[in-house]
């Protein structure tokens, strides 16, 4: 069957449906991982958006439910340029096809994703609509793609009731904003345990365990429209609890404490980026899915300086908290996919549980 | 860190001659390298035996040495030069264990001269079998269970604990050298033997054989700040069993999850961070196909092929970074040259696929056995890149230029199908082709993988590219269709064959439905950021990104493909300074060349790169693009030639020497004619197209007589016929290389081979120099040392040498370089050869007589007079010192390969010997070629009668250096009949001990064996010449080599080597 991308900005690409049928509207990003497509699409980060896969050929080593980052794909398409028809990994349970199909999320093969990533690249991010729709009118759709707006895209995605993963060692409060499964994961594997709470929870209701530390989970969408919780997190911030935040945590708690947030033109999304820890000028090469930065001019030095800086473009890739346990990062040390280089990151979250604990 | 202020002048330590196993992928790394410290101000001083390279110019480097690459010549340099540092790790395995004697020695730290890029502790880490082991033990990186030996007991003794197979890997050899897959006792000690004597240190790894695993690489790259980055991971689409050089190898890996990426990126990480590798790193794993378990197989602490081909395939330069972080700087600090906007300090992503195939030699060792295993065989490789698998591999196939364009270039339809699943069990060059027919015959994917091995992802892909034939086959044409077949990259040619159409027709209708090429950047970073630097690939069915550029002339240079024997990397030597000399006078440049390995695809030679293969259809794809002002042919060797007139066709000019008088000189007949207008005499011959006409052309001419097919390569096919029974095998065999070319048949005449390169610009030439061969004609001049100045013809030759070179290159019309062979009978001059473009020689002579030919040659074209360029026309004066061209030969590599020389080339590469005197440039040369005479005085004779008498004279001077020789009965029988004193060996067939007994023994320095001309009769010959060969003898099959290796060792002191500095000639 036919399948259209459209781009808000009048661009039709024409390619083969994938997955379900029917018509996407969502915000058009791409990701330049050679491997985790799986990953990706489980990702709650991407909640609201479609993913072009800049790798062209997708599929080749098929689904392994044990790769999952959450227990459902959220993104609202996939764009490749080529999906394997037989995918082959001992591993593997299923096609990425039978998996789309099966979650309802629609798709698009077959078309110039190279193309198309030049365009965002050019034009910044912009929504598009997959549609298996062959008699559609742009003058009719442009104007809905356009008004697309993702919206509530962290109460979409955090759990429902807060759920505990057993542990010896220190108890780690999550909140969920949209957390990948690696970050308890990584915790739980250190020995912690990881109590995971959903996006609304009260600080007050946090606290009340008294945690040795907190993380804050990455998440999808837009941080500013994340109001209460960043009430929240101005709570959060008060006590002399550890916290350890990641992506979205690290932009919901640059807006508790009173820096800006923007979005970037298309993005950082991939497993290749460099980030440089300016304490100690080391580079590591981080997995990343972000559309929104801290801006490090609207930092008070007071408060939270620069902790880490993207080499490529010198945004802004973590904060460290001035006279606070707190440390934030932009990039993803939990990886899945990506390189695993900053996973002392949790590491070194747990020093600090453990210099406070013994305080 | 910022660069190191004390470093100020560098040795740079070249890999020396071209052997299988370490190629033309050390110019390229060293060549960057060299660039890349020179832009910081660094004096660089360069030491490298081969003239062929592009690294020994002397615009790459500051102090240029030409010079045999022993420890001692490493030590003298660094007295005479005084280089504060030494940079080993471009050079290859050479280069490291230059290294390694260096510090052994003290020398370095004597010298206060320091080594960087590595440590003697990191090589020593990586390279030694038992070091290498213990750390990966430390750092828990599991190894496959092994153990170092030193006898071929203990190896034994391990085998039977851990069971058979196992793998023998020789430490400190190149490319595999010796190594091998063991089945049994009989196996295990016939390679142990082999492989503990190559070994330079005497130690054979013994190991649990892991054989069928996945085969991924990864190439990483580390600074002196411990930063750490993956440039590439490869995954070989042959499993572990086929040493990697010989490998089908794809990038990215194709069948692994992210798990597995990242598990196996995170160990070479920690490898490269414990080895504490300051540049590049090569680790190989082998990963089991059904677990996460894996084992790391072998790492490189240094530059590679593989490094080559990663820098190639990801637009990430290497070699160029590597030398940067020796230097102090740190991956962040060095700019990404592709994007302009981002750093080294980031992984490369790919938006595409990237396929490489290797080059195999078996076209001109016809008796080897094709069989691949762990020792590497190819002396080549290509690469292609499309957005699909079948896309790239289709490519790949058709830039090797051995007669196939398809899965269906190998005819395997005959074969039934328990011979196929037979036949899939042998891995040879051809497995691919019979996997086709193994899919079109209906055998599973299953039972193919049971088999081979091989992952049934790549199995899928190779069955998409068999329906695809059959849809052509049998469905009608449609665009659909067409477009479908175009972006799995089937050429034109191929659709032709299979619709029953004519090639012209499916050109047309690709046309009239608007199914063309476009190209898409290398750009590192998968789109994310804009990329300054235009380096492309062709796809179907997608948006075109590169731009024709308008405003500048334009040129187009084909460049030469793969390296294989008779074509090698002097040919992109020739592309890369014609490139370089157009741009001076102010052209756009456009290279088109499909070799990973080579610096013409280095992303910054041109002023654009097309990484394509080198077909009309795929040429012509570019020409409607750039719609270029002209092309250049005559500098890229056959490849280039031979698409003379597609170019033609397309409308785009040749610049340089026309088209037509290229072929006169290959046309026998208009040859003919010419020779007679310019009265040249040449052997005389017959063009003819049977067999029968052959015989009865050869009996007319007399034997002995040479027979070949015309437009060849380095004598393929040619040889030396004594009678009819030898002209009918060798136009059998001329006939299965599929010639649609006439054949040649001269009277051989037996003289001194001389040999000229020209400059001609239409109204005069320019000779740097003669060229005069060691062996007597009858041996290929690529095989043959080669002596400039010629020492042995006199005025008057030399003189008609110059006059017919002019009468020639006038009478062609040739425009820029021609190529000419002579046969000097007394004082008589023949004309054998005539090519109208540059040839393997131009580098060596360029080098050797600091006359620039290819520039001269470049500047010709464009319509410039050599009296105006400052050149005196003419035969320049001789030079005061000698350089000799030495052949280079990896026959130990093949087994089964007739080392012999004939007519037809087998040497790999060459080498060069500098000198005030010939006797000093000779010995310089042997040793550069690996020949350290004497070690036991040993030797043994055995020639052919016509030798005999010469064999005498040569066994008498030996006999007095004091050498003991041993000899086959007729042999013998000659020398004690001249007073020479012989011990009598036992020939072959007779009972032990017998000669083979002496060679094996290893008390033996040289063997003297001259095989009788014409088809071999014997097999006595060859079974020494293999023996002797493989068990690391030196082996001479000319009676002129012997006496040159004689010379040498009659006349010189070892220890007083003069050093020359190229760059000042």
């Amino acid at each position: 069957m036919k399948a259209f991308l459209i781009l808000e900005d009048g661009h039709v690409f024409t390619g083969t449906s994938i997955g379900a049928s029917g018509e996407v509207i969502s915000e058009i990003v791409f990701n330049t991982s050679m491997t985790g497509y799986l990953e990706v699409l489980t990702d709650p980060s991407y909640a609201g958006q479609a993913v072009t896969m800049t790798y062209p050929l997708i599929g080749n080593y098929g689904i392994c439910s044990s790769d999952m980052e959450s227990k459902r794909p959220w993104v609202d398409g996939l764009i490749v340029r080529e999906l394997s028809r037989l995918p082959s990994n001992f591993r593997s349970e299923t096609t990425i096809q039978q998996f789309l199909t099966e979650h309802g999320i629609p798709g698009i093969a077959g078309i110039d994703t190279r193309a198309l990533t030049r365009i965002l690249r050019e034009s910044g991010t912009m929504n598009g609509m997959i549609t298996t729709e062959e008699d559609f009118s742009l003058p009719e759709v442009l104007p809905r793609i356009k008004a697309y707006r993702a919206g509530r895209v962290v109460e979409r995605v955090t759990c429902q009731e807060a759920y505990t993963l057993p542990g010896e060692g220190f108890r780690v409060a999550l909140l969920d904003l949209g957390a990948k499964q690696n970050i308890s994961r990584s915790l739980h594997q250190r020995g912690c345990q990881v109590t995971v709470y959903p996006a609304a929870t009260s600080a007050q209701e946090i606290l009340s365990v008294h945690p040795d530390g907190i993380m804050l989970s990455n998440g999808p969408g837009d941080p500013k429209e994340c109001v209460s919780i960043i009430e929240e997190i101005k709570t959060l911030y008060q006590t002399d609890i550890p916290i350890f935040a990641i992506c979205l945590g690290h932009q919901l708690l640059a807006l508790a404490t009173g820096a800006d947030t923007y979005k970037l033109k298309y993005g950082h999304r991939g497993g290749n980026h460099p980030v440089r820890d300016l304490e100690t000028g080391n580079v590591y090469i981080s997995s990343q899915n972000h559309g929104y930065a801290v801006d490090a001019k609207s930092l008070d030095p007071s408060v939270a300086v620069p902790a880490f800086e993207n080499v490529n473009d010198r945004t802004n890739e973590g904060l460290r908290y001035v006279g606070k346990n707190i440390f934030t990062v932009q990039f993803h040390p939990e990886a899945c996919p990506g390189p695993q280089d900053s996973g002392y990151l949790f590491d070194r979250f747990l020093k600090m549980m453990e210099v406070k604990k013994h305080a | 860190m910022p660069k190191n202020p004390d470093i100020k002048k560098v040795l740079v330590l070249g890999s020396g001659p071209i052997v299988i196993g370490q190629a033309a992928e050390f110019d390229y790394a060293g060549t960057q390298a060299c660039r890349s410290l020179k832009e910081e101000g660094i004096e660089v001083v360069l030491l490298n035996s081969n003239p062929a390279t592009i690294m020994t110019d002397k615009d790459i480097a500051d102090h240029v040495y030409i010079e045999p690459l022993t420890v001692e010549v490493v030590e003298q340099l660094i007295l005479k030069e005084q280089p504060d540092s030494v940079l080993p790790t471009l050079g290859g395995q050479a280069g490291l264990n230059l290294a390694m004697e260096l510090e052994e020695r003290g020398f370095l730290k004597e010298h206060k001269v320091r080594l960087i890029g590595t440590t003697s502790e990191t090589i020593k880490k990586a390279e030694d079998r038992l070091e290498f082991k213990s750390t990966m033990e430390k750092i828990g990186e599991p190894v496959a269970a092994s153990l170092v030996v030193e006898t071929v007991e203990d190896g034994l003794a391990f085998t039977n604990q851990i069971g058979y197979p196992v793998v023998l890997r020789p430490a400190y050899t190149l490319g595999g050298s010796g190594g091998g897959i063991a089945h049994n006792q009989e196996e295990l000690e016939e390679i142990l033997a082999n492989g503990l004597r190559l070994s330079r240190v005497g130690q054979v790894l013994v190991e649990r054989c892991i054989a069928g695993w996945k085969e991924i690489e990864y190439e990483v790259m580390r600074d002196g700040a411990g930063n750490c980055i993956t440039v590439c991971n490869m995954e070989n689409i042959d499993p572990v069993g086929v040493h990697t050089g010989d490998s089908i190898v794809v990038a990215p890996s194709q069948t692994l999850g992210d798990k597995e990426y990242q598990m196996l990126r995170t160990s070479a990480l920690n490898i490269i961070s414990e080895l504490n590798i300051t540049g590049g790193c090569n680790v190989q794993y082998a990963l089991h196909p059904e677990s996460f378990e894996y084992c790391v197989i072998e790492v490189n602490p240094r530059v590679s092929r593989s490094s080559a081909l990663a820098s190639k395939a990801t637009g990430y330069p290497i070699a160029r970074v590597a030398a940067k972080i020796a230097i102090g700087y740190t991956l962040d600090e060095i700019p990404n040259a592709i994007t302009g906007q981002t750093f080294a300090s980031f992984e490369p992503m790919l938006d595409y696929c990237v396929v490489k195939l290797p080059r195999l030699p078996f076209d001109k060792f016809i008796s080897a056995k094709r069989t691949l295993t762990t020792q590497m065989k190819a002396t080549g490789e290509v690469m292609s890149i499309c957005d699909s698998f079948e896309g790239a591999l289709m490519k790949a196939i058709r830039s090797l230029e051995q007669h196939v364009d398809s899965l269906l270039s190998y005819d395997f339809s005959q074969l039934s199908r328990e011979e196929l699943i037979k036949k899939l069990a042998i891995v040879d060059d051809r497995r691919i082709w019979l996997i086709a027919e193994a899919v079109r015959k209906g055998i599973s994917y299953e039972e193919i993988h049971e088999i081979t091995k091989i992952d049934i992802w790549f199995i899928d892909k190779i069955a998409i590219l068999t329906e695809m034939e059959e849809a052509l086959r049998t469905q009608k044409l449609t665009s659909e269709l067409l477009k479908e077949a175009k972006r799995m990259e089937f050429p034109d040619a191929v659709i032709a064959r299979l619709t029953g159409k004519t090639e012209d027709q499916i050109r047309s209708m690709r046309y009239g439905e608007g199914i063309t090429a476009a190209y898409k950047m290398v750009d590192t970073c998968a789109a994310e950021f804009a990329a300054s630097t235009p380096y492309y690939y062709s796809v179907f069915g997608s948006e075109n990104e590169a731009v024709k550029t308008e405003g500048r002339k334009k040129v187009l240079v084909l460049g030469s493909g793969p390296i294989r024997i008779g074509q090698g990397i002097e040919f992109d030597f020739c592309s890369v300074h014609c490139t370089w000399a157009f741009a001076k006078e102010g052209y756009e440049t456009i290279i088109v060349n499909n070799n990973p390995e080579t610096v013409s695809t280095d992303f910054d030679i041109a002023d654009k790169l097309y990484f394509e293969p080198l077909t009309p259809e795929d040429v012509e794809s570019i020409v409607n693009l750039e719609h270029p002002d002209g092309a250049v042919v005559q500098f890229g060797g056959q490849t280039a030639i031979k698409l003379t007139e597609a170019l033609m066709k397309m409308g785009v000019p040749i610049l340089g020497t026309s088209a037509e008088n290229v072929d006169a000189a290959e046309d026998r007949e208009l040859f003919d004619q010419i020779l007679e207008e310019c009265e040249i005499p040449r052997p005389k011959g017959h063009t003819v197209y049977t067999a029968e006409e052959a015989k009865r052309a050869a009996r007319e001419l007399g034997y002995p007589v040479l027979v070949r097919p015309s437009y060849v390569l380095g004598g393929q096919g040619m040889q030396i016929a004594i009678g009819d029974e030898d002209v009918e095998e060798f136009i059998g065999i001329i006939n299965r290389i599929a010639q649609e070319h006439p054949i040649l048949v001269d009277k051989y005449l037996q003289g001194k081979e001389i040999e000229v390169d020209a400059v001609c610009d239409g109204e005069d030439i320019l000779i740097p120099g003669i060229m005069e061969h060691i062996e007597r004609a009858g041996i290929h001049s690529g095989d043959s040392i080669s002596v400039y100045p010629a020492k042995s013809i006199s005025h008057k030759v030399k003189a008609t040498i110059e006059e017919y070179t002019r009468r020639l290159a006038r009478s062609l019309h040739v425009i820029g370089l021609i190529n000419i062979q002579f046969i000097a009978v007394d004082e008589e001059v023949y004309v054998i050869e005539v090519n109208p473009r540059s040839s393997r020689t131009v580098p060596y002579i360029s080098k050797v007589t600091g006359i620039p030919i290819v520039p001269l040659a470049a500047k010709v074209i464009l319509d410039h007079k050599l009296r105006d360029l400052g050149y005196t026309p003419g035969l320049q004066p001789e030079a005061d010192y000698y350089a000799v061209k030495m052949p280079v030969f990896s026959f130990e590599k093949i087994r089964g390969a007739d080392i012999s020389l004939g007519p037809e080339m087998k040497s790999t590469g060459e080498c060069l010997g500098i000198a005030g005197t010939f006797h000093e440039a000779l010995y310089k040369a042997f040793l550069g070629a690996g020949i350290r005479l004497p070690k036991h005085k040993n030797m043994i004779i055995t020639v052919r009668n016509e030798d005999k008498e010469e064999a005498v004279e040569l066994a008498k001077h030996f006999e007095a250096l004091g050498y003991r020789i041993y000899a086959t009965k007729g042999t013998a029988r000659a020398l004690l009949e001249a007073d020479v004193s012989v011990r009598l060996t036992r020939k072959l067939e007779q009972e032990s001990p017998n000669i083979l007994d002496l060679i094996l023994g290893h008390k033996i320095d040289l063997v003297i064996d001259t095989p009788s001309q014409g088809v071999e009769h014997s097999h006595d010959g060859f079974v020494i010449r293999r023996n002797a060969i493989e068990t690391g003898v030196n082996v001479l099959t000319a009676i002129d080599t012997a006496k040159a290796l004689l010379t040498s060792l009659e006349h010189t002191d070892s220890e007083a080597l003069t050093l020359i500095d190229i760059a000042k000639i």
